[in-house]
């Protein structure tokens, strides 16, 4: 996993609330047995039509934002299924951040198993950067992570909280397949204890 | 730390209590995981990321994987799959099952079906337990007792490698229906009712549990439906505390315990409920008196009313969801003011792991005895295991969904998402058991109204969105 440390781009508006699962990558992209090449088929349903011709009018085909890094959205951001394929079609599109007053859980979890960041601040300072990523490619916001802050282009600062173990693994780059393996005897020694305690499970 | 016997605890305390290998100081826990379910969508990733670092299945014995999601549904499949991709996926669950050696029911096996169907048909899933699954209808199993989850791809490589993943614990909300339900309203209707009352957002970072008369007294294939939607209402969990209708539903099952194991784990079973003065971080009551049959009429479950009402008008909303409800007018096609019950369909989808038991296929035979379908309106019945498929047959239920005009399909996910060629075609509009109404959920530009099993079947006689309560007191 890519570390994430500070990250300077620009940010697409995304004010539509409850943007689910199935409009970041509809089920006909989920046949992959790969976690790479999901990129282009991003938002597929709202950003192509059935030709496969870009529609202008959404947001990631507009010149401004085609090489956006930042998503300003709606609230219960990634709401619907499980499928991982979400994140890794974001980051394979260039997506490293994600700020919402909410995400939905499993997404919000997968987010950061990925490399990517999804920032939860107020209603009012959603807002604020909601109306500066309205300003385009010149608009460029500024995400800190080791100080918990999220930067509009015109310098207004907004601090955000996240879990201390999160952040950590994503500062380093950390497989958290690798930690919990260093766990291996706390894991042996419970199963014993629940061959014990309950054996028919 | 506080003594836990101390301080009264919720089901979800209990059970989280019990499956805790080690804390951190910040409250992160390292869970152990009691089952893990696998299907092809959300595996491939992950087995291939163990065969990459040379690591193995940990626990292959709790580990139980079944194709669902791309499996064809015509009786026709033992050909195999046409489209490419999907057949890649199915053949790469088949190899990394054999390989790694975990419990498996491929396509052709009587017991395949989905995944959240066949846990707890087969045994599997157990009070008490955690369950997790790389598909977010885990919840379902929640229905038993068990702390059950949706995981990502990234969290099933964890689990296939450690039996464990890191998890902080969520907050306590109860969901408590009181009283008793109308004749007509089902489990469905109640937990349409809950979402719209909670919104699709009110439940995350929650666990659910549904408590009440109402819940107690559903069978246990009502609660899998109440439990399965709780992420429609943004719980990665739900929770019905065991009780004799569960032990009766999972004693003799091939996987439940048998015997002495029986009686002790009986015992063990009986101290999972929620104590008196126990915290709720959050709590909403609804009266099962006030529930009606209930439908959607949007592109999110929480878009959900009575059959009585009207399209509501976008500006009746406020902040993001008038937008939000501007958008899904348009993609559905209506009209604010429109009577739900004058919205007209052209198909009917009955299935899922929301309502694809038998309990549901009885349902909606009952309403279809001796009734057609309207003209112009197709309709398809998926049962939700193999099994279930098997249990309907004996019953008769087959022939009466054939004689009302029905397609009788081999189990699986089907047009709940379609991924396999069972999908709605644009502007089509579907009267639907499933869980999801989500713009292109069920096919490109596809319309979805979700509701009961015995209201998609009422509609599909009438041709449009019926009140069960009027249509069952007509003669068929």
């Amino acid at each position: 996993m890519d570390k994430f440390t500070t990250l300077t781009g620009i940010a697409a508006p995304m004010p539509l609330v409850n943007i689910d699962t199935d409009m970041i990558i509809p089920k006909q992209f989920l046949k992959t047995i790969k976690r790479s090449g999901l990129g282009v088929n991003l938002f597929d349903e709202m950003r192509y039509d059935r030709e496969g011709n870009e529609l202008p009018d959404f947001v990631l085909n507009q010149p401004a934002y085609r090489d956006a890094q930042i998503l300003v959205a709606g609230d219960n951001f990634g709401c619907g299924s499980s499928r991982e394929h979400a994140p890794w079609a974001l980051l394979d599109f260039g997506i490293r951040a994600v700020i919402s007053t909410s995400f939905a859980d499993i997404f919000f979890n997968n987010c950061f198993k990925n490399g990517i960041l999804p920032i939860v601040l107020p209603q009012e300072a959603v807002d604020v950067l909601m109306e500066d990523a309205r300003k385009g490619a010149n608009a460029r916001m500024v995400v800190d992570l080791e100080n918990q802050t999220v930067s509009s282009s015109d310098g207004q600062s907004f601090h955000f909280d996240i879990d201390p173990f999160r952040k950590h693994c994503l500062l380093n780059g950390l497989d958290d397949i690798g930690l919990t393996m260093e766990k291996a005897p706390a894991i042996d020694t419970f199963e014993q204890r629940m061959a014990q305690a309950r054996p028919w499970i | 730390m506080t003594n836990p016997a101390a301080t009264p605890r919720t089901l979800y305390d209990k059970i989280w209590d019990a499956h805790v290998v080690e804390q951190s100081e910040d409250g992160t826990c390292l869970l152990y995981i009691d089952r893990h379910l696998v299907h092809e969508v959300t595996s491939p990733q992950a087995f291939e990321g163990l065969r990459m670092t040379g690591r193995k299945v940990h626990a292959p014995d709790r580990t139980i994987a079944v194709p669902d999601h791309n499996v064809p549904t015509t009786l026709d499949r033992q050909k195999g799959i046409d489209n490419e991709e999907s057949r890649i996926q199915v053949d790469a669950l088949d190899k990394n099952a054999r390989e790694f050696g975990v419990h498996y029911y491929p396509v052709n096996d009587i017991r395949q079906g989905i995944v959240h169907i066949v846990g707890p048909e087969q045994g599997w899933t157990l009070p008490g337990m955690t369950v997790v699954c790389g598909d977010s209808h885990t919840a379902t199993h929640g229905a038993f007792g068990a702390l059950a989850h949706g995981i990502g791809t990234s969290e099933v490589e964890h689990v296939l490698a450690t039996q464990t993943l890191i998890q902080k614990k969520s907050k306590n909300m109860k969901v408590e229906v009181t009283g008793r339900l109308a004749p007509g309203v089902t489990a469905k209707d109640v937990v349409l009712a809950i979402i719209a009352a909670t919104g699709t957002a009110g439940g995350t970072g929650y666990v659910i549990e549904y408590c009440g008369e109402v819940i107690r007294s559903l069978s246990m294939e009502g609660r899998m439906t109440i439990c399965n939607m709780a992420i429609e209402g943004g719980a990665r969990a739900g929770l019905i505390a065991p009780d004799e209708t569960t032990f009766a539903y999972v004693n003799g099952r091939p996987h439940a315990p048998k015997g002495a194991q029986w009686e002790a784990a009986v015992a063990w079973w009986r101290t999972l409920f929620t104590e008196e003065g126990a915290h709720f971080d959050k709590v909403l009551t609804l009266r099962g008196e006030d529930i009606a049959p209930t439908v959607t009429w949007g592109t999110s479950p929480e878009d959900a009313l009575p059959i009585t009402a009207d399209v509501p008008a976008p500006e009746s909303f406020t902040g993001g969801k008038i937008e939000a409800a501007r958008r899904s007018l348009d993609y559905m096609g209506l009209t604010a003011g429109t009577k739900l019950t004058d919205i007209t369909i052209d198909a009917v989808f009955i299935g899922s792991c929301t309502n694809g038991r038998i309990e549901d296929l009885r349902a909606a035979a009952d309403v279809l005895r001796g009734r057609k379908l309207a003209t112009g309106v197709r309709g398809m019945v998926v049962p939700g295991s193999g099994l279930v498929r098997a249990q309907a047959e004996e019953e008769g239920l087959d022939q009466i969904f054939i004689d009302a005009g029905f397609e009788w399909r081999l189990a699986g996910c089907s047009m709940c998402l379609g991924m396999n060629p069972d999908q709605l075609v644009p502007g089509e509009r579907c009267a639907a058991t499933s869980n999801r109404n989500f713009e292109g959920r069920q096919g490109y530009k596809g319309r979805t109204h979700l509701m009961s099993p015995a209201m998609a079947a009422a509609a599909g006689v009438a041709g449009h969105l019926v009140d069960i309560r009027e249509f069952a007191a007509q003669p068929a």
